[in-house]
């Protein structure tokens, strides 16, 4: 395994640590950023993440799941000689020469509390929930501003429009990293409205899945019991034959799709 | 940055055995499965966990003599981050019925389900709510919801099977049977399932599985179970969430009963005294020890504080021995090294191919078997793909799946995956991807029982801190489930434990005493400090410069 093993930088306490910054250490030219205005010479092919950590920060916040989903790391650069500011993910986005950058860990959005086992699927409960909704006024900063590409205005003018199922697919990506709020001029927490429209979606627009109500009934009836009790006992030779004898599924088998043996279903 | 002018070369040979390679597949020919014989040969040649270097026995605590990576090995035989004669324990700044240590899956369907019970909840975590790894899982979740194809029997045989047969029994027949219940939960919750227009559930294959249980929601479903979870978390009155305040202690009482434990705010260096009645660990895996220098796929916080402070406290632990690997992790570009790219392309019918275009496992087999198989490639029969970083890769061919399910489907299941590679100038509907084994999940842990007890009274532990669910090996999706399913009665039972539980007898830190003379008396002191909180990846560079600070551990 000497191949991953080279990666391997013991420390003088002896952990095998940093394998992340080492991968970037050495590789590529330096380039200078500006990390909240101050320059830091880092190599050019890190994420703004290792760029920051190889200059010598160490994360508190703005960091999560260093793979582009938790929305921990919302950032917003400006490239040198431009007006235009961009936003991206810091875990994601590539440093490039003379970027000014700054993290947003926290916005402070608005959230409404709700019950949420009494609302049904009608659009007013969003609208006594959020009524800031109507202080849209279309300018589609939130849309520019998403690092997912979420269409967010018209997740909201979808919502005006009372169509739920509308805001929750177009809403599907959002990491919720609050960057659409913090460039909006009517003040919206866009994505905890969008969080609960996706709810209401899911749990009341949607058709239920009635199998699930039978398998979970089948099982509280004990029906699967015996089975489970005599493979728990069994030992682990009759097991493995059990194992191996296992009619599979065909993966290109269509959803109507049952097994020979029907004997422990 | 696109694939370079050499590798676009070697796609055209991927491309030159991919139509025979779909036709293959429509007519339902598939590459032919090992034996379990075959799998046991090729895991104790090519696996990690098989390899007798980088692991040692334990000098000390309730599982002394179990041999584990050394990673694991330095954190057990490390030293408390505090003087336990520094803590004043007299006056503790919270006190409440359930304490929680981390806000991942577990931790938050505990709090669900222990507030249902009518106690006060506080959940400490060291990142945000939600930063977690539970966010990161994107193939999906798995549960017998078909009754006339599958069923808990078959489910069983599955999680047995891939965890080598060493699953505990017990723990499995709750993870399956209370899988289908936690399915329901979650759709009345809101969560957005893949479903066919008249609300039944999409299925598919993951490694490992005999009838197609996996669900999902687009290639996102950790996350969207995730933040629907904490959602709802928000919206109940009588839980409390503290963020950037991790645990680093237990808290025993003189009765020998858990009673809560030392928290650390990560921001005003404050350590912070809680009092609970009943206290669940669900602090987490450890991808981020980086194990055998692998690269991982875990979030930030993944430092296995959990077990640490379980272990110290006397917990045992099992299965640590086996660590799983993921065996497609990005390799190209490099800014998503390590990145998890889900088993799912599989389950929908992407090959696993060599440099010369040609397939050598089965994509269905087990993790560690698929793992040990892309190893096995690269390293010993050399017919890797060479990145321009100096690593080797395997293809896992993409646009085969818009070819076999029709154009637009690799789009559609996996929107997350196609936005990410596009920014970097690849189009994995048309292109294939580079990938390797990456280090994935903590298979081992604290040991419970199916009602999530831990040795200690008042003390808890759910999710990927446990151990003994999956055995030596866990498959996809049974993760998911299995934070949701144990999360669920660690909540529930913690209330109960709680309510019946009043007497407060006086805390104490001296668990904490004894580990540290045990580990004098057995000379595995050192200047190690755990738990480890966050990684370091500080430049060594830099650090040479810090001269006036003081790191503990990894943390200055
Ligand atoms: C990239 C990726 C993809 C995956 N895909 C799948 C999949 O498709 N299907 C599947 O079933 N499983 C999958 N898994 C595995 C699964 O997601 C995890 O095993 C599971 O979610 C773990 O849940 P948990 O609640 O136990 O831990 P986590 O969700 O990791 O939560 C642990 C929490 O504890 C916190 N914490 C850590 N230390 C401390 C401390 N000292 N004090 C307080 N808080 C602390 C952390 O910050 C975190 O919030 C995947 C995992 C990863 C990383
Ligand atoms: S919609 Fe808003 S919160 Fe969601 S990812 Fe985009 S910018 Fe972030
Ligand atoms: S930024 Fe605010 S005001 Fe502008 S379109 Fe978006 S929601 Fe409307
Ligand atoms: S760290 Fe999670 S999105 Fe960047």
């Amino acid at each position: 395994m000497s191949e991953i093993k080279d990666k391997q930088g013991r420390s003088d306490e002896g952990r095998s640590l940093p394998v992340e910054s080492q991968s970037a250490t050495g590789t590529g030219k330096l380039i200078p950023v500006y990390v909240m205005g101050k320059q830091y010479m880092v190599p050019e092919t890190l994420t703004i993440m290792k760029a920051m950590e190889y200059a010598g920060f160490k994360f508190i916040r703005g960091c999560g799941c260093r793979g582009g989903i938790c929305g921990a790391c919302a950032t917003v650069y400006r490239k040198e000689g431009e007006y235009k500011l961009r936003v991206g993910l810091a875990c994601q986005t590539v440093v490039e020469p003379n970027m000014y950058l700054t993290q947003i860990p926290f916005f402070p959005a608005n959230r409404a509390r709700y019950d949420f086992s009494k609302l049904t699927s009608a659009p007013e409960e969003i609208y006594k929930l959020y009524p800031e909704l109507f202080r849209c006024i279309a300018c589609n900063l939130c849309t520019k501003a998403c690092p997912m590409d979420v269409q967010m205005m018209d997740v909201i003018s979808a919502l005006k429009q009372g169509d739920i199922t509308r805001a929750a697919m177009l809403s599907f990506s959002c990491i919720q990293c609050g960057l659409c709020a913090s460039r909006c001029m009517g003040e919206l927490p866009q994505y905890h409205i969008a969080q609960l429209a996706r709810r209401i979606y899911g749990s009341n627009i949607v058709p239920r899945a009635e199998h699930l109500g039978q398998a979970v009934k089948a099982i509280n009836e004990g029906r699967h019991e015996e089975w489970l009790r005599m493979l728990m006992e069994m030992g682990e030779e009759a097991l493995r034959s059990r194992y191996q004898e296992r009619e599979m599924e065909p993966p290109m088998a269509g959803e109507d799709w049952v097994p020979v043996n029907a004997e422990y279903l | 940055m696109s694939y370079t002018p050499e590798l676009q070369e070697l796609i055209k040979t991927v491309e030159k055995t991919r139509p025979e390679r779909i036709a293959r597949k429509q007519r339902g020919g598939e590459f032919p499965m090992m034996s379990l014989e075959e799998r046991d040969a090729i895991l104790k040649k090519h696996h990690p966990d098989y390899q007798p270097t980088g692991r040692r026995a334990l000098k000390v605590g309730p599982n002394k003599g179990y041999i584990v990576p050394d990673e694991f090995a330095d954190i057990f035989e490390a030293r408390s981050r505090v003087d336990p004669d520094m803590v004043d324990l007299s006056n503790p700044s919270i006190d409440t019925d359930v304490l929680i240590i981390g806000g991942g899956g577990a931790g938050t369907a505990a709090a669900l389900l222990a507030d249902e019970e009518g106690a006060q909840v506080v959940i400490a975590t060291k990142l945000r709510h939600g930063d977690a790894n539970t966010m990161m899982a994107e193939g999906g979740i798995q549960a017998a919801s078909k009754m006339e194809k599958d069923s808990p029997y078959y489910h069983y045989l599955d999680v047995m099977g891939g965890g080598h047969f060493k699953c505990v029994p017990e723990l499995v027949h709750t993870l399956v049977t209370q899988a289908p219940d936690v399915l329901q939960w979650l759709e009345k919750l809101g969560v957005m399932f893949d479903k066919y227009p008249d609300g039944r559930l999409s299925t598919i294959h993951g490694g490992g599985t005999s009838r197609k249980r996996m669900h999902s929601c687009g290639d996102i479903t950790g996350a969207e179970i995730m933040r629907t979870i904490r959602d709802e978390a928000r919206n109940r009155e009588n839980i409390t969430v503290v963020e950037f305040v991790p645990a680093v202690e237990l808290l025993l009482d003189e009765y020998g009963h858990c009673a809560g434990a030392l928290l650390y705010n990560l921001e005003t260096e404050e350590y912070i005294v809680v009092r609970a009645k009943a206290t669940i660990l669900a602090a987490g895996g450890s991808g981020r020890l980086h194990i055998r220098g692998f690269m991982t796929t875990n979030h930030y916080g993944a430092t296995a504080d959990g077990l640490v402070m379980g272990y110290r406290a006397g917990i045992s632990v099992s299965f640590l021995h086996t660590v799983q690997y993921h065996p497609t992790g990005a390799v190209f570009p490099e800014q998503v090294e390590g990145l998890l790219i889900t088993e799912k392309f599989r389950g929908a019918g992407a090959n696993l191919l060599n440099i010369d275009g040609e397939q050598f496992v089965n994509e269905r087999e087990p993790r560690d078997v698929e793992s040990a198989a892309c190893i096995r490639e690269c390293l010993e029969r050399k017919l890797g793909v060479p990145t321009p970083a100096g690593r080797r890769g395997i293809w896992l061919d993409s646009p085969m799946i818009d070819a076999l399910s029709g154009e637009g489907t690799v789009e559609k299941e996996f929107p997350g995956k196609s936005i990410l590679f596009r920014r970097h100038g690849i189009d994995i509907t048309k292109e294939p991807m580079l990938v390797y084994p990456t280090l994935h999940y903590q298979n081992g842990g604290l040991n419970i029982d199916s009602d999530c007890r831990t040795s200690i009274p008042g003390l808890l532990a759910a999710g990927e801190v446990t151990g003994g669910i999956h055995g030596e090996n866990r498959l996809m999706g049974n993760s998911l489930l299995d934070v949701l399913v144990f999360g669920r009665i660690a909540g529930r039972n913690a209330a109960s434990f709680a309510r019946d539980n009043t007497a407060k007898g006086e805390l104490t830190l001296d668990h904490v005493r004894a580990f540290q003379r045990e580990l004098e008396v057995e000379g595995a002191a050192d200047s190690r400090v755990a738990p480890v909180l966050l990684p370091d990846y500080t430049d060594p560079e830099v650090r040479k410069k810090q001269l006036t600070s003081h790191y503990l551990g990894t943390l200055r």
